[in-house]
This record gives C-alpha cells, structure tokens and sequence, in this order.
C-alpha cells in the first residue's frame, strides 16, 4: 500500500508543508574516494606476464622439488609390523582372548632388518598404529584440559564422558578417552648384546610440558574402574613428567599415526643388527588394527616422505610445459594488446 | 501538429464562465439518468445526511487513510514472519535451534549472534519505514477542511473525520479531502479550476463545473436544508470516468466527471467550492489507483536463490553421505573399537541403533557443513550494497547543481539491477520535459523569424559534429556530397553552429518564461518597419486574441500571469505580451488587449468583442475565434494543425503557403510543434446567416449536436488567409536527447508512457529522437465513438486486435533492414490491447518497434503496462522512472523504480528505489553505477560460493577420514574467523571497489552495458565454473595437505604432526589460497585492496601467534602452534607455497586462455588503456567509442544514420541520373 502513502506525501509536499529545497545545501566534498577515483595499479594479463609467471613458478619448484626429494632420501626409516608375529601360535586364532589377558606373557623379541645405511643419531622411535580412530568426535572431545593443567581443578571433568569419575564418584585424573587409552607397548632395544639406551625426555612439546601438563597433577583413580583401557601412570610422577602421556594425548588427525616413542642417541652403522624386545600389551587386535615399530632419522624436512618433493617437480614441470604451452598459443594465435579488432562490435559487425 | 489540449473529450463544452451559453439547460436525450442497475451501482450517498451512514450497508469507510503494514501489536509476528519467509533465513534459525542441543559440532553463541544481528537489523528497517509511513499518514489524516456541521454552520475538521455525505466548503490552493461532487463555487455559473499533478502528472489546470440545480448552493447558510440524494458506482479506480445520478428536489440528473473532484487534487483560482462527499478515505479514486508496493528483489538476488537451493541439495546429499556412514560405521565398526567404549552408549553414539545414531548425525552434519551456505553471505552483500548506494549517494556527476540534490539510493538491495535494465518506461511530463513551453521561433508571410536553436539541433549538431570528425575515412562519399551541396546538410549545420555560438555567446540572456524567442526584428516594436508589418499585426493578433485563457493581474507588479489549459497556450500569450500585445482582460463578452506599435509609444488599449469561440476538439485539430474588433469589422482568427489549416486556405491565402510549408517542415525537424496561423475577414451578411445556422446547432437536441456543431463550425472556418506558424519548444530537461542516445546505444529499449494526448507524445517523441522523420508511425487507437454496434465493448476489442495483426504485417513484410517502426497507442485501446488474449499478440508488435509511446494512460495502466507486459511478457528487467504521484504505480511495479525529485513533490521519490533530479542522471546511473555494482555483486557472489564450497568441502573430506563422526580438523576458533575476518574484507573491497574500465570508459562505451542485461557474469556457466573451482580447491588443499603430513615426522626435531598441526597448516593453504584467488579476481587494485588482502593475511598469522599465546584452556593444541611447531617446520612453509599455487593455476590458465584467445571487451580495452593507446592513437579510440553501441533505431544518432543513408540515396539518384545524361 506504499503507493497510497506517496500520494498522500506527494499533497503534503504540495501544499506547502514539504521539505523546501535544499538549496546547495550539503554540497559534497570531491574526494578521490567518494567519486571512486583513487589511483589504482590496474594490472593486466599480458603473454610476457603469463609466460613469466609460470616459468617462475617452474624455476622455483623444480628445485624445492629436488631438495625435498634428496632430503627424503637422505632419511633412513626402519619399519617393523609386530602385531601380527608378536602373538604366541597357538592364540593366533583368538588374538583378542590373548591380549585381554593379563596373566599371559606379552613380551616377544623381534630382530629388525639390517641398518641399510649409517644413521646417525638422534634415531626416533616411532610407534604406528593404523586403523585406529584417534579422531573419532567421540574420543577428541574426551578430555579436559583444565584438569590436565592445575591440581585445583582436578573436579573439572566435563567433556571427559565417558570416563569421567569412579563409580563412588570421585574424579578420574587424567579424565576421558584419550587418556584412558594410552599405548602401553614397550621397546628395549640392543645391538647383539649391547642395550642401546632410548631416550624418553624431550620427545614431547615443550610448551606442553611446560604450560599444558602440570607439574603439581598426579594421576589419580586412573584406570581404576572395571574397564581397562591402555597403560597405566605412576601415581608418583606429575603429569608433565609424563612424556608418553603428554605425546598420547596429541590426537592424530588420521587413523593411520605415527608417535614418538624415544630418541637413540647414537650412530648406527649400517649392517647393525637391532634386535627389540618388546611388551605387545596394547590391544589392536579387536580393531583389526596394524602396529609398528619404526626407527628413523631425519632430515631438515622431517621424515621419509617423497610426496612432498614429488608433488613440487609435478607442478614445477606443468608450469614449465605451461609457459612453453602458452608461448606456442601466443606464437599461433597472436593478438596485439589491445587491438580493436577484437571488440565485440568488430567481431560481430552485424550487431548483437 | 495539433495543440494538446482538452483533458478530456467531455470537458470540451464546459467552457470558460464567459461562454457557458453553449451549454443547454435542459437535460437532453443522451444525458438522461443512467440506469444504474445492478452490481457495481449501488453506492446510495445521503448528501448532508451523513448520520444516515452510520449504519450497514450505508456505513461506508471513514476518511482515515492507514498505508502502514504493522501496527503496534502486529509488529513483532509479522515482521517475524516476513524474515523468516526467506528460505536462508529459516535454514539459520533452524541450525541455530539445532546449535542449542548437544548434537552440534560448534559453540551455540557462534550460530546465533549472526542470525540475530542479520533479522535484527532487517527488522530495525522494516520498523523504521513503517513508522515514517505512520507518521505520513498522521499527516494527512489530520489535515483540517471546513465541513457542514449542520444549521448552515462550517467548521473546521480534521480530513479523517469526514465521512461520505458530508458538505465540504473548499478553499483555494487546498487538496480535495476525498472525491467529492461539486455543488457551487465562488464562481456564478459553478465552475471551478483543478490541478491534478497528483493524479496525472499534469500541471495545466482542468474546468470542472457543478449541476445547474445546484447553484444556488453558494453559501453557508444555504445548507441549512440542503439534502439530496445520489446514486452512483462502486470505488473503482477509474479516474477519468465516473457513472452517477443526483436526485434533488425530486428531479433526477445525470452526473459525469466533470462534476466531481478528486482527493489530492487541488482547488486553484477559484476561492472556494461547496462539495459533498461521495468516495471517502480507500474508497478515493486515487486510493483505489494505488498498487501495492511489492518488495523488490534484483534478478541476482533471485538467482542466488536458486544456487542456495543448489547447494542446499548439495548440502543434505553429503549430510545424508555422511550419517549414513556413521550409522554403518557405528554399528560396523565401532563396537571393536574399544578405545571408544562403545558399551558406553549415548544417544549420538550407540551400536545397537546405529539408525538413530545416524540421524542425530544428520543435524550434526548439517551444522558442520553449514559453510557452504555462509549466513555472511548476507551480512557481506548487505555492508557491499550500502557502501555502493553511499557511492551513489556521493556521486557529484550525479548532483544537480542548481537545486542541490543529489542522486540517491533509496534502496540498497537493488544496485546491481541498475546494471541489467533492458527496458526503460518513462513518463514524459517532468521527467523527459520541463513541463514548459517556450516560444521559439515563427514564419510570419513566409519570413522566418527567431535564431535561437532549439535543444534538439544544438545536440544533434554536437553529435554530427563529432560523427563526422569520426568516420571521415568511412563515409568519405558522404562527406564529400555535404561539402559539394550548399544548401544540403552542411548549411544548416553552419547555421546550427552560428545559433550555438549565439546561445554560447549570451549564456545570461534575460529569460522570460515560456519566451526563448530571439530576433531583433520583431522585438522592441522592431516588427513595424519590416516590410510585411500589417500581416505582422495580424500574427499577433492571432497570438493575442485566440485562446480560452484567463488574465490574472499580480497585485503588486502590475504584471500579467496567464492561466491557460495548455501550457502552449499561455506560451503564445507571453510571447505576444513581449512583441507589444498584451492580454489584460476576458470579460463575459470582449477581450481586452494592450497593443504597443514601438517601445517608445504608450500601449493602446483595445477591445475585441468575441461572438463565437470554436472549441478545439482532437477531431477538429484547430480552434477559431470569431470577434468584432474596434472598427466593427467581423474576422475569425483561426489556429491549428498546419495539414488541417492548409487545406482550408482561400485561392488568394495562399501566398506564403510555399515558404510556409517549408518552415513547419524545419520546426518539425527541429522537434518543435508547430501550429498554422490564419484569419479571415466576414462579411456582416455572411456572419449572421453563418450563426443562426450555428445557434440552431447549438440547441440541437440529441447526440447529433456535436456532429451538426462540428459541421456548421467546418463551413465558416473556410477560405482562411495563411498567416504564419509559430514554433514552440515543449522544453526538454537538460540532456534529455543526449541521455536517450546513449541508452539507445547501451542496447536499452525505451518506452513513454504519459498521460498526454497523442499529437503532444508525437512531438515529444520527435523532440527527443525516439522518432524521427522517415519512421513508420503504428498508431492504434479505438474512436468508440464511431462504433455504432451494440456491444462496443466488444468492437472495440476487435478493431484493436485488427489493427495490431495488420500492424504486425507490416513489420513483418518490412525488408528493408534500416527501417525503424514506432507503435503509438492511446491509453484506451491499451485497455483492449491489455487483456489477456491480446496482450502477447500485442507485446510481440512492440517489442519490433523501435520505440514506443503510449498517450493518455492513466496511473493505473502505467503501472499495468509495466507489471503484466514489459516484465513478465518479456522476463527483462525493467526500469519504470517518473516524477509525480501519477507514477507511483509504475515505479512501484517495475523492477527498479526511479523518481526525479524535486520538482513535483516527492512522491515518486518517496516510491522509487532511486532518486536522481534530473532525466539525464540516469546514464551515468545505469551506465557506471549499474555496470560495476552487477559486475561486483555477480562477481563478489560467485567468489563467495567458491571460497565457502572450498573451505567447507574440506571439512567433509577430514569428517570421512573421522569415521564420520563429526570431527572437524579446525579449531572452532578458525571457522568462525574464516568467514568474519580472514575472507570478509577482500570480498567486500571486491564487492564496493573493483572497477573492470573507469567510468569514463563506460560512458565512452556504453556497448559494455550489455554485459550485463546479457548476463555474462552470473549465468550458470560462470556459477558452476566457479564451484567447480572451489571443489577443485577443496581437493587440492585437503589431499596435498594430507599427504604432506602423513605420518612421518614433519620436522626435523622428530615430532609428528597431530590433528592441530595439520588443520592449521590446511587452514593456511586456504587462506592463502582463497585471497590469492581474490587478488587473480580483482582488476584494479588501490590501496584499500592492497590492505585488505595482504593484510587478511597478516591476521591470519598475526591471529595464530596471538591464539597460541592464550592459555591452553582456550587454544587447546594450537597452543604455541605457530612459535613452536609449525613455524620452524619448513614443511609448513614448503606445504603452504606447493598447495595454494597448486590451487590457483588451473584459473590463471583459464584466464590467460580468455584473455589470449576470446578476450571479451572490457579485456580489450583494459589493453589499450594500460598500454595508453588511446593516448596514442586517438583516431582509433574515438572510432572504437562511435562504434561502441548496440545498433538501435532511435535517438540522435540513429537520425544522423538515417540521414547519411538518405543523402546517400539521393547522391546515388543524382550520379545515376548524371551517368544517364552523359550517355545521352
């Protein structure tokens, strides 16, 4: 009903009672701004452009490509699947049934494939875990990092569901699932007879040690209940002392996860023989899934991984081909900047 | 060319108060009371008997007038209501509830403060414009008139408080409260003078003139006893009719329009009126005129729509994909994994109903995957649209600076409309006129008089000008055959530019109103000493002598105003007062002029008896005044048409006729009307025998008055002498034939609508080159009158669809390409031509014409013409601007409406979407305004899909490498951001600062406007493009990031990455990728842009130090993220380059590919512009700019077209005939 209204606006102003006009009243300032006016850089995308830019691109890839992938070759990974041979024969059958039970003997000796080349120290230890849900909502959201954090606030175990108290309702400390789970395989490793001495300190954040585990919260009622989920804490030791847990608690963001275990702090020559001794305590097996060991050495870029260096000689390389591409096209096809002739009024004489 | 004139056939006889003896007195055969039976009829009014109407079914409504959509109580749940009738909106409130319950993924006050900030401010707008309608109509309500309170006693009331029947004593220069029947004005014979601005749009005054029985109704006390009773039709909307019986004193009389007074009209030179009211408050004509004001959305806005429902489906399809896996996985896998407790079950988390499970999942998903359809869609388009309409706003092109205003966006939500507009609907009076005529120039004995050019020539002159400097090369034969023919082209164009310099040189020249006339030899009395002066006298005279205008004398100068029914009429009057004759008096019987022979002398007063007027009919085309001058002798003055004129012309009245013919061809040409002078001097004899003839006419009884008048009157208007012609210049607003060029050129279609008769359309259709000579005129117009069928209805729609198919031929057999049509229709066979069964038949004719004019359409029809045609018949945009009341409907109805403010009032501008003050505003409006804010908001909307479907997709894949179970990969901090602070500002500057070409550039090509009503930058190749490239996106971040940080140790410290690491890391892929994008998008780039994206940027790691530095309560394992982890990781950084470049080649391939190979205008002539040919090669950029437009029929250009094309013809003719002779 708008339209009534402005003829009824229309007789008020008619008859006098309207706004006069403002007469150069509020005249606008002139502003490079307000008239959409200010100086601009108005690039534009020529042939010389296009071929640089992709020719660039090549020159700076190809090479990042080629350091990552020498980098990646330059680390010295061992991997070891136990799970599956770690089992005694004659549980092979009811893997469950044998890692469920606590009587039975878990410990197995592994020798690992020969150091193919020297690695020098620090060697990481890893543990890999695949198919393993340390991203599942249900178990991220499972923890309290508040309670992790101060002795004081060891009551605050929101989130932590369903491991959040004992059954006589006193709080768990460390609360929820992540902690409730944690990997409890262990590892000693030897050369022949000789141990070699795996480093457990430093293998966490140091800010996490530092700020997010604290140092005057010990675990408490931890894996008391009826249920019993991975490895157990000295109740002696804080938290932030508790460097596997401080590492455990790090969700992984895919099934597959690779933790620190410990550093070697020592060369190992290749042709060593590594033999490992380990507790297969941690049940995989219910959930069909893989466990690792893994020692490897690093390089300035991490670990053993050549998608990295792969995928930038990739694109490097499309982005040579690209710039030889298109300077064949403009080679073809030439078209003058800025030539009139390809207005749509002269393309298309007879009109739209 | 006939003189508009008559408002309406029926008013034609009642005439001025001195010659109201033409009217009979007694009621005649074809005015007996009308039947009025049946439905439609039964409005019963008890005059002065307004108690009578306090009951049912009398009880009519009130005079209170309420255009408010809310009241008070109503407020909250409709507006409510109307929000949430948007289908984002629902979807918001819906995730938002949803974001309460423990299913969501994300914090509740994340998902509400958005929705609440977005309906709240929208409400806070509906509020806002509600309350200042209130308050308007507060206004008019209490506005207070005189009524009859009974015992012959007035007193003042306020407007809402009148009800029907009431007596209303009106004073001058006051509205009509409501539409009321005139009963006595301070006039003796009743009649009264009416402006209705508000109702037409037009400014002269209208004669309405009240019953003979109710005169004696002239004061006060006179209705003491007055009642009376009347009969007459329902409300309708009809302004221009009206059906009605008036019993009084037991008689029964016919009523017509011309007895009753329209609300918002205004009383004017009559010093009261005595009315009693028929139709109060929405009852009104012009209430019932009013259409509702639709709430206007732009094509864009619709069609992002439809891409919400795109996305909406996508949205519940991955939804369902991925609680449909969670229920698999839950049942399937989940119960081995003992790490979950699955024995401990929730209602989101249980094995045994994994169904349940999953569909709780399902709003979880819904939540999470929320991005794609990003509520900051809508909060970014809002802040883009309001700081582009404050652009308009500011615009100082767009500012007038004689009255101060400023264009203005009134509406916000429409901008990139401006930028689609195919058809423009305009009014005529006020908005392409002035509204003003001026007397130009005159042939006076075939001597032509006056220099000063008109409008059209001075344009046209600038335009050939330039045409030719342009396309010399081109039209080199054309060039030489106007250099070879003195008196062709070439002249005239040297006698424009003389008139140019003329007009240049004496800018300040002293103005008179409605007198542009300049020539040194009939000024200042001059006009004695030229050789014809006698037939100069009669010229004058003519001027002075023949019309039906009253003379008011100002008080305080002395000076003299003429209130005339046409404003042409008045022209003539002032251009007579200045060449020395000047009307000073109209008694009942003589008139009265001062005649000065030379500046020195006195003026001589003279008194001329009048004898008889003949009226000016739009069947007569002429009007004649027969007077007895001083010395007794008897002449009749005679103006009209020129065909009509000439053709009545005596043997020996014939001596300028050549020279005549000539001129008027010019004046023609120069868009001017033209009307034919003549007079004849009567024999005594002849005279009397003439009117007793007429008198006998004259009281003819029955419907054959009219024709026996008409003849009587045709056999004295005979054997005339030509005089001369005068020229007069319906005054077009400044640029208005310029403008219109160049809309034509930006391909838009240009209609007229107005509320004028057909001859004033024509010319104003000349004047601003939407016609032009050579144009094939389709006029369809239905004279009822002729039709002596019973149901004339019905005939009456025949005739019209015959004359639409056999127009439709012509077009059709039409074979030469250059020929243009123009379809001319009145505004009563576009009732016929509108209904249903014709009105494809008839859109499809005027959509092959090149112009189109309709004449006499009233409010309504406008707003029909524009609504059930233009835009639904075609699926164009449509662009409706006008400038008074009588527009509102139009400008309500089209898709964008605009007013002109400040010179009728503002209620076209109170309706309109945008307000510019001037016609000619509109180029640079639609042109630049229109062309960047489409190309921004398509732009802006697409980029926005892009980088919500890029981000949100990643969310989706993580969530199927989670089992589906709802776990997003990014800190919640990150998603809220990514929207509000890390993409919004670029998206913004794109969306208010990006320019593809500079306005100049636009203006200099208005054929880039076509981008736009074509559509190239949001068709749904371009929408799914871009969404492919966001999936693209999506994939390459998600996928490269994964691989990247698989397992390994991502440092060279050992530590592997965690879900922290990697979702920020992919979060900074995107970030960068997405601004890269952006900045790809972008063409122009000023600081703003600069600081925007490269600073969206910077927050983002300015934002990850300082979330890192919370305490890890807050940031969780983002804590330190960026110092610690990632920043001495060169994988992060390596991963980062790797993945956005990756990102972004695919459409840097894509728009090098264009550029190179099918590069579109605005590329090109970015190109020239950037390497500054246009600097260099002005030739070729000013050749480039007059190609640079759609091909069109209409404007100045098309007339320079079709003159070249002409004068080529003829050089043909001459060369062809030349090679004959030689051969001979």
């Amino acid at each position: 009903m708008n339209n009534v209204n402005g003829s009824v606006v229309g007789s008020s102003s008619g008859s006098g009672d309207g706004s006069a006009p403002r007469r150069n009243s509020k005249r606008p300032k002139y502003s490079r701004f307000t008239q959409q006016e200010l100086p601009a850089c108005k690039p534009i995308l020529t042939p010389k452009w296009v071929i640089s830019v992709f020719t660039l691109i090549g020159v700076v890839f190809v090479p990042i490509g080629v350091a990552s992938l020498m980098a990646s070759n330059d680390v010295v990974e061992i991997v070891d699947r136990y799970d599956n041979v770690c089992v005694p024969l004659n549980m092979t059958n009811d893997k469950v049934a044998y890692i469920q039970n606590n009587e039975t003997d878990k410990s197995c000796t592994r020798t690992l494939e020969v150091v193919p080349k020297h690695m020098s120290q620090p060697i990481y230890v890893y543990y890999q875990l695949d198919n393993f849900y340390q991203n599942h909502r249900r178990y991220v959201k499972s923890r309290n990092d508040a309670q992790l954090r101060k002795k004081s606030q060891e009551n605050e175990t929101s989130g932590c569901d369903p491991e959040k108290r004992t059954k006589d309702g006193a709080p768990i400390v460390p609360c929820g699932l992540i902690a409730w789970s944690l990997f409890n395989d262990t590892y000693i490793f030897a050369i022949g007879n000789k141990n070699l001495t795996v480093n457990k300190k430093g293998i966490s954040w140091k800010s996490d040690r530092d700020h997010k585990f604290g140092k005057d919260v010990l675990p408490k009622n931890f894996q008391s209940g009826p249920l019993i989920g991975g490895g157990t804490l000295d109740a002696t030791k804080p938290l932030s002392e508790q460097e596997d847990l401080i590492v455990w608690m790090r969700t992984a963001a895919l099934p597959t996860f690779r933790k620190l275990y410990g550093k070697i702090e020592q060369d190992l020559n290749a042709g060593d023989v590594i033999t490992v001794t380990l507790e297969n305590n941690y049940n995989t097996y219910s959930f069909s899934g893989k466990k690792k060991l893994v020692l490897s050495t690093s390089s300035w870029l991490g670990g053993k991984n050549d998608f990295l260096g792969i995928a930038y000689l990739a694109v490097g390389g499309l982005c040579f081909f690209l710039a030889v591409a298109f300077t064949i096209v403009y080679l073809v096809k030439p078209r003058k900047l800025g030539d009139p002739s390809y207005l749509s009024w002269n393309r298309n004489p007879a009109g739209h | 060319m006939a003189p508009g004139r008559r408002r309406h056939e029926r008013l034609r006889w009642s005439k001025l108060y001195t010659f109201s003896c033409l009217r009979p007195t007694v009621v005649t055969d074809d005015e007996q009371p009308h039947p009025l039976q049946g439905p439609g009829y039964s409005r019963l009014v008890h005059c002065n008997q307004p108690g009578l109407h306090q009951k049912k079914p009398l009880n009519y409504c009130t005079n209170h007038i309420s255009t408010t959509k809310y009241n008070i109580i109503t407020f909250l749940p409709k507006a409510i209501f109307e929000q949430f009738r948007r289908v984002a909106n629902l979807y918001f409130l819906l995730t938002a509830s949803l974001s309460l319950t423990p299913v969501t993924p994300f914090s509740a006050v994340s998902m509400i403060a958005p929705l609440a900030f977005v309906v709240g401010l929208s409400m806070a707008k509906e509020a806002m414009e509600d309350w200042n309608r209130f308050m308007q109509d507060m206004k008019v309500n209490s506005r207070k008139v005189s009524v009859h309170s009974g015992e012959g006693r007035f007193g003042y009331k306020h407007w809402q408080e009148i009800r029907v029947g009431d007596v209303v004593r009106v004073e001058k220069d006051q509205f009509f409260p409501a539409d009321l029947l005139l009963l006595s004005s301070s006039y003796d014979d009743g009649i009264c003078y009416v402006e209705t601005m508000n109702l037409d749009g037009e400014t002269n005054l209208k004669v309405k003139r009240s019953l003979e029985v109710t005169l004696p109704l002239d004061g006060d006390a006179s209705f003491r006893h007055f009642t009376s009773t009347i009969r007459c039709e329902d409300p309708n909307p009809n302004l221009y009719t009206f059906v009605g019986n008036f019993e009084y004193e037991k008689k029964v009389y016919a009523l017509d329009p011309g007895q009753i007074l329209l609300r918002d009209s205004k009383l004017r030179n009559t010093t009261y009126v005595y009315g009693v009211a028929i139709f109060t408050g929405h009852d009104s004509k012009v209430m019932q005129n009013s259409t509702e004001s639709p709430s206007k959305r732009s094509r864009i806005e619709k069609k992002m729509d439809n891409i919400i429902y795109v996305l909406f489906t996508f949205l519940i399809l991955i939804s369902l994909i991925s609680s449909i896996g969670y229920g698999v996985i839950t049942k399937f896998g989940m119960p081995q994994s003992w790490y979950l407790q699955p024995s401990e079950t929730s209602y989101v988390y249980d094995a045994s109903k994994p169904v349940l499970s999953g569909f709780y999942h399902l709003l979880t998903a819904l939540i999470l995957y929320g991005y794609l359809i990003p509520i900051s869609l809508y909060v970014s388009i809002e802040v883009v649209k309001v700081l582009q309409a404050t652009f308009i706003n500011q615009d100082i092109h767009m500012r007038d600076e004689e009255t101060g205003y400023s264009a203005q966006a009134r509406t916000s939500n429409l901008n990139e409309e401006l930028g689609q507009v195919d058809t423009i609907l305009s009014d005529k009076t006020g908005t392409l006129t002035c509204n003003q005529m001026d007397f130009l120039r005159c042939s006076i004995a075939g001597v032509p008089y006056g220099v000063v050019s008109s409008e059209v020539e001075i344009a046209a002159v600038k335009q050939i000008a330039s045409e030719v400097s342009g396309t010399i090369e081109q039209h080199s034969s054309t060039q030489d055959f106007w250099e070879d023919s003195g008196d062709g082209f070439g002249s005239s164009e040297c006698e424009l530019e003389v008139g140019i310099a003329r007009m240049v040189g004496k800018p300040q020249r002293p103005t008179t109103k409605g007198f542009s006339f300049e020539d040194d030899r009939l000024i200042h009395g001059n006009w004695a000493k030229e050789p014809n002066a006698g037939t100069i006298l009669v010229f004058l005279r003519v001027l002075a002598l023949c019309h039906t205008a009253i003379a008011e004398a100002n008080e305080k100068t002395g000076a003299f105003t003429y209130e005339a029914e046409s404003p042409d009429e008045a022209a003539f009057l002032v251009a007579a007062r200045e060449f020395g004759f000047e009307f000073c008096k109209r008694t009942q019987s003589s008139v009265f002029i001062r005649e000065r022979y030379s500046a020195s002398e006195d003026p001589v007063e003279r008194e001329f008896k009048v004898l008889n007027i003949l009226e000016f009919n739009s069947k007569r085309k002429r009007m004649s005044v027969i007077l007895r001058d001083e010395t007794g002798q008897i002449i009749l003055l005679c103006k009209g048409a020129d065909s009509i004129i000439l053709d009545r012309l005596s043997k020996n009245g014939r001596i300028y006729e050549i020279e005549t013919i000539k001129h008027l061809n010019e004046y023609g040409e120069a868009g001017l009307r033209t009307l034919a002078l003549a007079y004849r001097v009567l024999d005594e004899s002849e005279y009397s025998a003439w009117n007793t003839e007429f008198l006998k006419a004259k009281t003819t009884i029955g419907h054959h008055r009219e024709a026996e008048l008409e003849r009587v009157s045709d056999t004295i208007e005979r054997d005339l002498i030509l005089v001369g012609a005068t020229a007069v210049e319906d005054k077009l607003q400044k640029g208005v034939p310029q403008c219109i060029d160049k809309l034509a050129q930006a391909g838009l279609k240009i209609w007229v609508l107005t509320g004028d008769k057909m001859e004033t359309a024509i010319n104003i259709g000349f004047s601003c080159s939407l016609l032009r000579q050579g144009m094939k005129q389709i006029c369809l117009s239905v004279d009822s009158s002729n039709i002596l069928s019973l149901n004339k209805e019905k005939a009456a729609k025949e005739s019209t669809l015959m004359q639409i198919i056999d127009a439709h031929e012509m077009v059709k057999l039409e074979k030469d390409p250059n020929a243009a049509f123009a379809l001319i229709i009145d505004g009563k066979t576009l009732t016929y031509a509108l209904e249903d069964d014709l009105k494809n038949q008839f859109l499809s004719l005027a959509v092959n014409c090149a112009s189109v004019i309709c004449c006499r359409v009233s409010p309504k029809q406008k707003a029909l013409v524009v609504t059930r045609l233009v835009k639904e018949g075609t699926g164009k945009t449509t662009l409706a601007i006008g400038d008074g009341a009588n527009d509102v409907g139009m400008i309500q109805e089209a898709d964008i409406g605009v007013g002109i403010s400040g010179v009728e009032g503002m209620q076209a501008v109170m309706a309109s979407d945008f307000s510019i003050s001037q016609f000619r505003f509109l180029e640079r409006l639609l042109v630049v305004h229109g062309h960047w804010c489409y190309k921004r908001i398509a732009q802006m909307i697409c980029y926005f899909f892009y980088k919500n479907i890029a981000f949100g997709l990643t969310i989706f894949y993580f969530e199927a490498y989670t089992g589906f179970s709802g776990q997003s990969v990014y800190a919640d901090w990150y998603m809220l951001l990514f929207n509000v602070i890390l993409t919004s500002l670029p998206v913004i500057s794109l969306g208010v600062f990006e320019q593809d070409v500079s306005s100049e550039v636009c203006l200099q090509f208005p054929a880039l406007y076509q981008q736009g009503p074509r559509n190239l930058f949001f068709d749904w190749y371009r929408i799914f493009g871009w969404m492919g490239n966001g999936l693209y996106s999506s994939i390459v971040i998600y996928f490269l990031s994964i691989q990247i940080f698989y397992s390994q140790a991502f440092r060279a410290n050992g530590q592997t990455a965690d879900m922290a690491a990697v979702g920020t890391s992919m979060f900074t892929c995107i970030v960068w990728t997405v601004n890269l994008q952006i900045v790809l998008t972008m063409s122009h780039f000023t600081w703003i842009q600069h600081l925007f994206v490269w600073g969206s940027i910077a927050t983002w790691y300015l934002f990850l130090i300082a979330y890192g530095m919370c305490s890890p309560v807050i940031s969780g394992n983002a804590y330190r993220i960026l110092s610690e982890a990632l920043g001495p990781a060169p994988m992060y950084w390596a991963a980062t380059l790797l993945v956005t470049l990756s990102c972004n080649i695919p459409y840097l391939v894509y728009i090098a590919f264009q550029r190179a190979l099918n590069p579109l205008d605005h590329h090109v002539i970015q190109e020239i512009k950037y390497y500054r040919k246009d600097v260099e090669d002005q030739h070729m950029w000013k050749r480039e700019r007059s190609k640079a437009r759609q091909r069109t029929k209409i404007g100045f250009t098309a007339r320079v077209d079709a003159k070249i094309r002409q004068l080529k013809r003829k050089l043909q003719k001459k060369v062809s005939s030349l090679s004959i002779q030689t051969q001979s």
